[in-house]
């Protein structure tokens, strides 16, 4: 696994990085944190779970993203950090 | 049946404007994958597109998802994420020949069989846009019944004919004429390009009233400014509309009393000209106009 990003920092979207660590971790950054902080938690852990992923590092940007973008930019960043290559 | 006059495109990496698209009015809304993303970002865009299909509610507003053409690494994995979470239709870059359709089609049985959907249940509509293309519209319309429509992609079509796009746009009534024509012998849709200057609703306005009298069902829009004014030229004329309704009420009243011919303001109405007054009326209602006045 390599570091990898996805997403961007407009509007209604988030920036993820993901990065090898030696145990889960979740940094999740925005104006929307306190709010949903524990759903992001969650929607994390489920999709690392379907990656078979869990020593990981999560970073999200998030700009006022919908649920299903943020899943899709942690999914994209994982493939990418997964595969090693920026369009797989 | 349902209104199609517009198609708003939107960048396939920007959920921003994924999630607001409804709000625009247009009458579909296509999420691009191809020319509007960035070949570092095509995995990313197909993420996009596949999360909103697949978790956004955009109520009645169909959605189209243009792939990336079979010439390009990413057409397969596109089809693959695409195709199971039935879009409106599929849109299909750069078909040169039925076989490209046929290669499409293919491929899309093999996925909607692995994901349990009937057998060609998701559409394609075809993009011409090359000479070659143009000369094989209605092969190309008629390669497999999931095409449902042909679309006439302006840039790449002057690019392949050498030539610069003018205002006037005469440089493209045959490939329109042609698309339409191929379109409507197929018993299919078609769709016109876009109109790029978006600082230009004159321009447009003229361009598009131009592809309503050609017969195309719809035309694209690169920008949500464009969707009324595309919706204003496919509005049929008011006073076109009560002379529709004149004749089919004369030709009611003659089918009433047994003659065969009707005089409509002093002109004779026959078969044809009751037809053409039908469809104005019905496209009149698909359209959101009753008794000439748009609700």
């Amino acid at each position: 696994m390599e570091i990898a990003q996805a997403g961007t920092l407009e509007s209604a979207d988030c920036l993820v990085t993901v990065a090898p660590a030696e145990e889960f971790g979740l940094d999740y950054r925005g104006g929307n944190r306190k709010i949903y902080g524990e759903r992001t938690r969650k929607l994390v852990l489920e999709t690392l779970k379907r990656f078979g992923i869990s020593e990981v590092q999560v970073t999200i940007q998030d700009q006022g993203a919908l649920e299903l973008v943020i899943r899709a930019r942690l999914e994209t960043a994982l493939k990418r950090a997964t595969r090693g290559g920026m369009a797989s | 049946m349902r209104a199609m006059r517009s198609m708003l495109y939107i960048p396939g990496n920007a959920p921003g404007m994924i999630q607001n698209a409804a709000v625009f009015g247009a009458d579909l809304i296509m999420i691009d994958l191809e020319d509007a993303v960035a070949l570092a970002e095509k995995d990313a865009a197909r993420d996009i597109a596949a999360g909103f299909l697949r978790h956004y509610d955009f109520g009645d507003l169909p959605v189209v998802v243009r792939i990336n053409g079979a010439d390009t690494p990413f057409f397969e994995a596109d089809l693959e994420s695409i195709v199971p979470l039935q879009p409106f239709a599929i849109r299909l870059p750069k078909c040169q020949a039925p076989s490209d359709v046929l290669l499409a089609d293919a491929k899309m049985m093999e996925i909607e069989e692995k994901a349990g959907l009937p057998a060609g249940s998701v559409p394609i509509h075809a993009m011409l846009e090359s000479a070659r293309g143009i000369e094989h519209a209605y092969a190309i319309a008629t390669a497999c019944p999931r095409v449902r429509a042909l679309t006439l992609g302006g840039q790449d079509l002057t690019a392949d004919l050498g030539i610069q796009k003018t205002r006037e746009g005469w440089e493209f009534f045959y490939a329109r004429s042609r698309v339409v024509m191929a379109a409507k012998a197929a018993g299919i849709d078609a769709f016109d390009t876009v109109w790029t200057d978006f600082n230009d609703p004159e321009g447009l306005f003229r361009e598009a009233k131009q592809i309503v009298e050609l017969g195309f069902t719809g035309k694209a829009a690169i920008h949500p400014s464009q969707v009324p004014i595309i919706h204003r030229a496919f509005r049929p004329d008011e006073r076109e509309v009560r002379k529709a309704e004149r004749i089919l009420a004369a030709a009611e009243e003659a089918e009433r009393q047994g003659r065969g011919v009707v005089a409509v303001d002093g002109k004779m109405v026959d078969a044809p000209i009751i037809a053409r007054a039908r469809h104005l009326i019905s496209l009149a209602g698909l359209y959101g106009m009753e008794g000439g006045e748009e609700r």
